[in-house]
C-alpha cells in the first residue's frame, strides 16, 4: 500500500502541494484528477523520489520512501511518462528491454529481446517495430512502446502520467483498455494522472481529486457522479462556473 | 546612501551567485569522479562516447591543426625576416604547436563540437523526461550519461592533441618546404632536435585537462537546463561559453605551473 500523509512541496514561493493525504491500496487502480498545474505530476514524482517533498511522509508498505534502498525500491515500479520519454538513441526493443539489459535484472541479450517483443505484442505492436527508432513511430505507437517498457520487468506498481494526452479518441480508448487489461492481468497497483474523464471511467477503481494543493475528494469511481462535492462536480462536468476558477 | 547600499547589494548578489555556481560545479565534478571509480560501469556507453569524442572529432581537429601549422610557418617566416631569423621556422612551429596552439585549438574545437552536442543532447533528454525515465529504470543518469562522456574526454582529447600536434607540425613542414624553400630533411631534423619530452608531456596533460573541462561542462549544463526549447538553447550556449573560457583559463594556469616545475 502507498500512503501519503500531509505531504507538502513548494517551488520557491509557489506552494504546489499543501498537505496531501492519500492511500492507494495494493492491487487497486487509483486515478488522480485535477486541472492543469495543480501538482498531479509533482505528487507522482514525489512518490518516486524524483522530486524531494518538503514535509510529510510517503510510505510504501509502511517503509518511508526517502529511507529505502533506491535500486530495490525503483525495481518495484514501472512508469509510463506523458510524452513517452523513450530514449531516442536506442531502437524500440532496447527501450522496452532497458531494465533487462543492465543492472540487477540483467538477462542475456537474446532473452531480453524476446521479452521485449513479447511485451510489444502485449500492447498490440508487431515484432517489425522492434528495430525501429522512437522517432520513426507515431504518437500512439510511442505511447504503446512506453507502456511495454513500463510493464517489461513486471513491476508491482505502475504509474501512468497523462497516458492519453495528445491522442485521438480512438487511440485513447485503445490505451485505456490496454492499461486496464495489463493492470488486471498483472495484479499490479496502478496510479494514473489524467484530466481525461473517459480515461477515469475506464481505468479507475478509486479516484482522488487534487485541487489547491490538497485532495479535495476521494472515493470509489462508482460514487463519483453522486459525490455532492462542488469541486468534483464542476470538474467532471467540465463547467466553467463553480468553485474552481476557470482562469488560473 | 541608498544608492551605495543598492550598488553594494547588487555586487554582493553577483559575487554570491558566482560562488554558488562554482560550488555547484565543483560538487558536480566531485560526484562525477566518485562515480567513475564505482560500479556499475557502462562499457557500451563508454565505447560510444570514445568514438564520438575521439574518432569523429579527428577530421575537424586535423584540418584545424594543419591550417594553423601552415599559417604559423608563414607568420614566423615573415616576422623572423625583420631580424634575419627566418631559419627558426621549424623550431618555432614545433614549440608553438606542441606547447600552446595544439592543446588550446583542440580544446576549443572540442568545446565547439563535443560540448555543444553533449549539452544539447542531455538538455533535450531532460526536458522530454528521459532523465526521469532513466531514474525510474534504476539507472543513475550521472553514471549512464556523464561518466562515459567525461571519461572519453579525459582519454581521447590527449590523443587528439597528440595527433593535432603532429598534423600541425606537418602543416608547417608542407608550407616550409613548398612555399618557403626549406630543405625537407633539415626541417624535420630541426623539429625533432628542438622538441623535448617535457613539451610533449605538458601538451598531453593540457589535453586531458581540457577534455575533462569540455565534456564536464556539456553534461553539467545539459543536466541543469530549464524547460523547453529555449532552455536547451540556453544550456548549449552556456556550456560552450563556460568550456571555452575555462579552457583558456586552465591553459594559463597550467602553463604557469609547467614553467615553474
Amino acid at each position: 500500500m502507498i500512503e501519503l500523509q500531509d505531504v507538502h512541496k513548494s517551488f520557491g514561493p509557489k506552494r504546489v502541494l499543501r498537505g496531501v493525504t492519500l492511500s492507494i491500496p495494493r492491487g487497486s487502480s487509483m486515478v488522480v484528477i485535477g486541472g492543469s498545474g495543480t501538482g498531479k505530476s509533482v505528487l507522482l514524482k514525489c512518490i518516486l523520489g524524483l522530486i524531494r517533498h518538503d514535509s510529510g511522509t510517503i510510505t510504501l508498505d509502511e517503509e518511508d520512501v526517502t529511507k529505502v534502498e533506491r535500486d530495490a525500491f525503483l525495481a518495484r515500479f514501472g512508469m509510463l511518462f506523458q510524452g513517452g520519454a523513450l530514449f531516442d538513441s536506442l531502437p524500440v526493443w532496447q527501450n522496452v528491454a532497458f531494465r533487462l539489459l543492465r543492472g540487477s535484472l540483467k538477462r542475456p541479450k537474446a532473452e531480453a529481446r524476446e521479452i521485449a517483443i513479447e511485451k510489444l505484442r502485449r500492447v498490440g505492436l508487431t515484432a517489425d517495430v522492434a528495430d525501429l527508432f522512437p522517432a520513426e513511430l507515431s504518437g500512439g505507437m510511442q505511447k504503446r512502446v512506453g507502456l511495454a517498457r513500463a510493464i517489461a520487468a513486471e513491476p508491482e506498481i505502475i504509474f501512468f502520467d497523462e497516458p492519453t494526452a495528445g491522442l485521438d479518441p480512438i487511440m485513447s480508448g485503445v490505451i485505456n483498455d490496454l492499461i486496464r487489461e495489463v493492470v488486471t492481468e498483472m495484479g499490479a497497483t496502478a496510479m494514473t494522472i489524467t484530466h481525461d474523464m473517459t480515461s477515469v471511467r475506464a481505468i479507475a477503481d478509486n479516484i482522488a481529486m487534487l485541487h489547491d494543493g490538497v485532495i479535495q475528494w476521494t472515493g470509489p469511481v462508482a460514487d463519483m457522479d453522486a459525490s455532492g462535492d462542488p469541486y468534483l462536480d464542476q470538474f467532471i462536468h467540465g463547467r466553467a462556473e463553480g468553485p474552481i476558477e476557470a482562469v488560473r | 546612501m541608498t544608492w551605495i547600499a543598492t550598488l553594494l547589494a547588487s555586487i554582493g548578489r553577483t559575487v554570491l551567485g558566482a560562488l554558488a555556481a562554482m560550488g555547484r560545479l565543483s560538487i558536480y565534478a566531485g560526484e562525477t569522479i566518485s562515480h567513475m571509480i564505482r560500479p556499475p560501469i557502462y562499457l557500451k556507453e563508454i565505447g560510444g562516447a570514445l568514438l564520438s569524442v575521439g574518432y569523429f572529432s579527428l577530421p575537424v581537429v586535423g584540418l584545424t591543426a594543419f591550417f594553423t601549422g601552415g599559417a604559423l610557418a608563414l607568420q614566423i617566416y615573415s616576422g623572423g625576416a625583420r631580424f634575419n631569423a627566418e631559419s627558426v621556422v621549424p623550431q618555432i612551429v614545433a614549440i608553438g604547436m606542441v606547447r600552446e596552439l595544439g592543446p588550446v585549438l583542440v580544446g576549443l574545437m572540442i568545446a565547439a563540437r563535443v560540448t555543444s552536442s553533449i549539452a544539447a543532447e542531455i538538455a533535450t533528454m531532460k526536458v522530454t523526461e528521459q532523465l526521469d525515465a532513466l531514474v525510474t529504470l534504476s539507472t543513475h543518469p550521472m553514471k549512464y550519461l556523464t561518466v562515459p562522456r567525461v571519461l572519453a574526454g579525459l582519454v581521447m582529447v590527449p590523443v587528439l592533441v597528440g595527433l593535432g600536434d603532429i598534423i600541425g607540425v606537418f602543416g608547417g613542414y608542407i608550407v616550409g618546404i613548398h612555399s618557403l624553400g626549406f630543405n625537407p630533411a633539415a626541417y624535420l631534423q630541426n623539429t625533432v632536435d628542438f622538441i623535448e619530452a617535457r613539451d610533449i608531456v605538458t601538451s598531453l596533460a593540457k589535453g586531458a585537462a581540457f577534455g575533462f573541462i569540455a565534456t564536464l561542462m556539456g553534461c553539467y549544463y545539459g543536466m541543469n537546463t530549464s524547460r523547453g526549447a529555449a532552455g536547451v538553447g540556453k544550456a548549449t550556449k552556456g556550456a560552450v561559453e563556460a568550456a571555452a573560457v575555462l579552457i583558456l583559463a586552465a591553459n594559463f594556469l597550467l602553463t604557469n605551473i609547467f614553467f615553474t616545475i
